[in-house]
C-alpha cells in the first residue's frame, strides 16, 4: 500500500493520528448503515416479488377476458363502454426517510365514496366477460399501488446500498491501511531522528572529554 | 408534505384500455418516440405511478434510466397483451444484484 506523501513531522503525525480516529468511526458508521439498509432491503424485495408475481397474473387474467370481450363486442361500443370512467382516483405522495434515503408512500384516494362503483357502463350492451376483465384489474389495484411503492423503494435503495457499499470498502481497505502505515511511516522516522541525535551527542561529548583530558 | 398526482398507464391500446375504469389516465400509444415524449410530458406534470407495458418499456431502456434515480415518478412496467419479456421480474432481480452483489434471492 502505498503511503502518503507527507513530511515526517510531529504535527502531521498528530494530523494523521486524528484522521485515522475519524476514518475508524466513519468506517463503523457507514459499516451500521450498510447492514441496515440491507436488512429493511431484502424485506422489501421479497415483498416486491410476491406482489409483483400477484399483479403480473391479475393482468395477464384481465388481458385475457378483456380479448374475449373485444371479439365479442364490436370496437364501437367498447369505446363507448369504457370512454367515461365513473372512478377517479388521485394519488397523495408522503416521502419517507430510511437510514437517508427519501422513499415515496402513496396514498390512494377516489373520487367516489364506494370503492367498488367501477364499472361506466350498462349492463345491457356489453359483454360479461368485460365485466370480469375490469373486476379482476379492479382487485389488484391496491397491489399494483403498492408494488410502485416497493418497486420504487427497491432501486432507489439499491443505489443507496451501492454507493454506501463503496465508501465502506474504500475506508476498509485504502483510507484506513494508508492512514496506519503512513502513521508508522513516521514514528519510525521520528525515533530514528531521535536515536541519530543521542549518538550524535555521545561522538561529540567522546570529542569533547578527549580534548579536556588529552587522550589520545 | 403531500401533494395530489395522479397515475397514467402508457402502452398498446388493446393492453391498457381497462384500466381507464380503474381512474388511472391512459395513454394509447404504439410508438416508442412518442412514448419517450409523452413520459417526459408526463413527469413534469405531476404523475407520480407511471405503468407501462413491458413491451413499450423495452424499446426505450434509456429513458426508463433517466428517471430510476429520481424519487418521482415510478415507473413500473407491467405486462400487456403481446411483447411481454419478464422484464419486471428482472428489473427487481437486477437491483437485489446491484445492493448485494448476486442474485442471492433467485426465484423464491
Amino acid at each position: 500500500m502505498a503511503l502518503l506523501n507527507v513530511n515526517p513531522t510531529r504535527m502531521e503525525l498528530t494530523n494523521l493520528k486524528r484522521k485515522l480516529v475519524t476514518a475508524r468511526r466513519g468506517h463503523k458508521l457507514l459499516k451500521d448503515k450498510r447492514d441496515e439498509l440491507m436488512r429493511i432491503f431484502l424485506d422489501l424485495v421479497r415483498e416486491n416479488k410476491r406482489l409483483r408475481r400477484r399483479v403480473e397474473e391479475g393482468i395477464i387474467q384481465a388481458n385475457e377476458h378483456m380479448s374475449i370481450a373485444r371479439s365479442v363486442m364490436s370496437d364501437k361500443s367498447l369505446d363507448i363502454a369504457l370512454m367515461l370512467p365513473t372512478q377517479d382516483m388521485t394519488l397523495e405522495v408522503k416521502e419517507k426517510n430510511v437510514m437517508s434515503v427519501i422513499i415515496p408512500e402513496f396514498d390512494v384516494t377516489y373520487k367516489r365514496a364506494d370503492e367498488s362503483d367501477i364499472y361506466s357502463y350498462g349492463f345491457a350492451f356489453t359483454s360479461s366477460d368485460l365485466d370480469v376483465a375490469v373486476k379482476s384489474l379492479s382487485d389488484i389495484m391496491p397491489d399494483m399501488i403498492r408494488l410502485a411503492e416497493v418497486e420504487k423503494s427497491c432501486a432507489l435503495m439499491a443505489d443507496e446500498i451501492e454507493k454506501t457499499r463503496r465508501r465502506v470498502n474504500a475506508l476498509e481497505h485504502v483510507m484506513i491501511p494508508q492512514y496506519e502505515e503512513t502513521i508508522k511511516f513516521i514514528t519510525m522516522k521520528l525515533d530514528e531522528n531521535e536515536r541519530s541525535a543521542t549518538t550524535r551527542l555521545m561522538k561529540v561529548k567522546d570529542m569533547m572529554l578527549a580534548k579536556a583530558y588529552n587522550y589520545d | 408534505m403531500t401533494t395530489t398526482y395522479k397515475t397514467a398507464v402508457l402502452g398498446d391500446k388493446d393492453s391498457i384500455y381497462g384500466f381507464a375504469s380503474l381512474g388511472f389516465t391512459i395513454f394509447p400509444i404504439e410508438d416508442s418516440l412518442e412514448a419517450v415524449k409523452i413520459m417526459r410530458q408526463l413527469s413534469d406534470s405531476g404523475y407520480a405511478i407511471i405503468y407501462i407495458t413491458e413491451f413499450l418499456a423495452s424499446q426505450i431502456p434509456q429513458e426508463l434510466e433517466r428517471f430510476a434515480s429520481q424519487a418521482l415518478p415510478a415507473i413500473i412496467p407491467i405486462p400487456g397483451l403481446r411483447g411481454n419479456t419478464g422484464m419486471g421480474m428482472k428489473n427487481v432481480s437486477k437491483s437485489v444484484e446491484k445492493a448485494v452483489g448476486s442474485d442471492i434471492l433467485g426465484d423464491s
